[in-house]
């Protein structure tokens, strides 16, 4: 593990009220959560997560098939298509159609994907205006910040927090009441709306078979952003792809509730092309970009490529305990919690955090929640043997090869691994409390120091599953 | 090339080659339950109500146009070109303006009037949601600029839900350029996970069903 995600992770755990607002805010949108998967809720809940993972291996298993559909599509009602293999491709491609268009001013709905090539510093860099509109993604914006959590961005600030930020960054005087602060935003951001020149999106779904992008959102920025300004893009991974339309009624189940709790989010916006002969409103131009950036890695790994099934709901993030405690920004990219655990690590190598993919307690929480049913445990046990392989060849972690040997062959002496165990449970505390974190030296040392700053057990039983079994 | 270069890398990947047909995608999972008029709209109230979106039910279009002229009486409001809302008299009630064709005079109407009303293309029971397609009839944004909007829909646009829209619409690419769903007012929840209503299209909502 790097010292900075182990930083990260212990200024989180030290820091009481995000400490609380994590929990309460995931808490909440897991409760919502069940609320609306209940059987009597939503009684084909588990037929349409089969659905939807069927429909999702099948379009990533022939993903070539479905982009050149996909660009056929969308050219026959005028919207354009381009390739990009990363972030600096995406970014110029924007800056020269904002140069070739005169734009100077560009307004932003949330995106993940747009995020994850910094597009945003890309393009002031060059002296254009982007504008995150998303309530949430304002502020983190302001803040100068990654996003906190896929669907709630600004999770970690309190409304004091936003106070400071629209009086330091907005010259605006000091407002702490919520809804005030929502209303400065609306107006603040409606100049921009009406002003801008490019609108740039995401996309939740891109349909082969209409050349459709479809975008959910609660607030209607995104609605503004690609129907207010003449110029339309939306930014997706190769992935999002599905084969038709009628899919939707799969997935948009399944997204909002799995999400935030919602039947359906406020809206849904199913767009194809620019705006057409007779149509009063909406952009001129439309334009689709596709991004690589590390995803065709992902696809020859046969266990691995489910992977890029992900909707990004969030419901895993919420759903994980090692999330619930450690946070969003403790994680070392874009994508946190167990989804972001399983692409890091293939989007930018494993030795990018290799300490990433051991970073679960493998619960199994995210893929009993996951609306594709990716199974996140076993591609998070196949990624740590491949951090374990490529260590063993850097022949690092000797120790840890030693301590494991020695673990094993403990494990292979079921009378000398009950002796352990009963001396284990009569040095613990009878509370159980910190008794691995509280190891006395010197047995605290070196690497074992940080293993056992991070643990924790609960309290010993007074009799081992073993000796209960011998009295049953 | 990227294009060619990336469509190259996920054929190498998938062990495809350029052209190479696929098999049936999974079998299209459309399920319509059958569901009577008068259950239909006592379900879209329900749904709507619990997004704090407001309903009413007129039984003519004579009445629904008199229950709007009320709701907007001292206000402003842009009306979409939608044949029903001429019909039901709302285009031509003082206060609103209607028949604009012209993109910018549109946008800055809609960005300075009190409410936006249009009517519906078809309307979702179970989740509460309005279906509008672009057309020269309905603009994007009358019903996204306005701090209110106000929807008038002949009950017989009701459907059950996503599955009936999407079997009667199997491509809403085929009729036109954009196809939005409303689920209630707009709202977030962004800071401190406190609901707050109207962030950037309307925060109120009002649905009128006709008949």
């Amino acid at each position: 593990m790097s010292v900075e995600f182990d930083r990260k992770i212990h200024n989180t755990l030290a820091d009481a009220n995000l400490q609380l607002a994590i929990y309460t805010a995931t808490g909440r949108l897991k409760d919502k959560r069940i609320e609306t998967v209940a059987p009597d809720a939503l009684p084909d809940y588990q037929e349409l997560r089969t659905q939807a993972n069927a429909v999702k291996k099948h379009t990533i298993e022939n993903l070539d098939y479905y982009l050149e559909e996909f660009q056929r599509s969308l050219e026959a009602h005028g919207g354009k298509v381009v390739y990009a293999k990363d972030g600096t491709e995406v970014a110029d491609f924007v800056l020269a159609l904002a140069k070739d268009r005169g734009a100077r001013l560009i307004v932003k709905s949330k995106s993940m994907t747009t995020e994850e090539v910094d597009l945003n510093e890309r393009l002031e860099d060059q002296g254009l205006e982007a504008v995150e509109t998303d309530l949430g993604e304002f502020i983190v914006q302001l803040a100068r910040e990654r996003p906190y959590h896929i669907v709630a961005p600004a999770l970690h600030l309190t409304r004091y927090d936003v106070a400071d930020l629209f009086t330091k960054r907005l010259n605006l005087p000091r407002e702490t009441v919520i809804e005030k602060q929502t209303a400065i935003a609306r107006s603040v951001l409606r100049q921009k709306f009406l002003a801008a020149d490019i609108g740039i999106s995401g996309a939740n779904f891109l349909v082969a078979g209409s050349g459709a992008v479809v975008l959910v959102e609660n607030e209607g920025n995104i609605r503004l952003t690609t129907s207010a300004p003449k110029i339309h893009i939306a930014i997706a991974g190769i992935e999002k792809m599905i084969p038709r339309a009628q899919d939707l009624a799969v997935f948009l189940k399944l997204l909002g509730r799995s999400g935030t709790g919602q039947l359906l989010t406020v809206y849904t916006s199913f767009l194809s092309g620019p705006r057409r002969s007779g149509e009063t409103d909406g952009p001129d131009e439309f334009y689709v970009v596709l991004l690589d950036n590390g995803r065709t890695r992902l696809l020859p790994d046969r266990g691995k490529r489910q992977s890029l099934y992900c909707i990004r709901c969030g419901a895993c993030l919420n759903a994980c305990p090692v999330y619930r405690k450690i946070g969003g920004h403790s994680f070392p990219w874009v994508y946190s919690g167990p989804i972001g655990a399983i692409i890091t690590p293939q989007f930018m190598g494993v030795s990018h955090e290799p300490g990433l993919p051991f970073a679960s307690s493998l619960c199994g929480a995210c893929s009993e929640v996951c609306p594709v049913k990716i199974d996140i445990p076993k591609v998070l046990l196949e990624l740590r043997s491949d951090v374990t392989k490529a260590e063993a060849r850097d022949q690092r972690n000797r120790l840890e090869r030693l301590a494991f040997r020695a673990f094993a062959w403990l494990m292979t002496h079921p009378r000398l691994y009950e002796m352990a165990g009963r001396m284990a449970a009569s040095v613990a505390p009878p509370d159980g409390s910190g008794w691995i974190r509280g190891v006395p030296a010197p047995m605290n040392i070196g690497p074992l120091r940080a293993w056992l700053s991070q643990r924790d057990l609960p309290p010993a039983p007074a009799r081992s599953f073993r000796e209960m079994w011998r009295r049953r | 090339m990227s294009r060619d270069n990336i469509l190259h890398r996920v054929r190498t990947a998938l062990g495809r080659s350029a052209g190479q047909a696929v098999a049936d995608p999974p079998p299209v999972r459309i399920r319509i339950p059958d569901v009577d008029m008068e259950k239909r709209i006592s379900t879209i109230f329900a749904a709507i109500e619990a997004l704090a979106g407001k309903t009413h039910r007129a039984a003519t279009p004579a009445d629904a146009g008199g229950f709007v002229a009320a709701a907007i009486e001292g206000k402003s409001a842009v009306a979409s070109n939608a044949p029903f809302l001429a019909e039901c008299g709302i285009a031509s009630l003082p206060g609103v303006r209607s028949g604009i064709a012209d993109r910018e005079e549109l946008r800055g109407l809609c960005a300075a009037a009190d409410v936006g009303i249009t009517s519906a293309d078809y309307a979702l029971a179970d989740t509460g949601s309005l279906v509008i397609i672009s057309s020269p009839h309905e603009a994007r944004l009358v019903s996204l600029l306005p701090p209110a909007h106000i929807a008038v829909v002949p009950r017989d646009r009701i459907l059950t839900g996503l599955d009936e829209l999407f079997s009667i619409l199997p491509n809403p690419a085929a009729v036109a350029s954009s196809m939005v769903l409303i689920t209630g007012p707009s709202r977030t929840a962004d800071i401190e996970q406190i609901l707050v209503r109207g962030v950037h299209g309307p925060g109120q909502i009002t649905v009128v069903v006709v008949g």
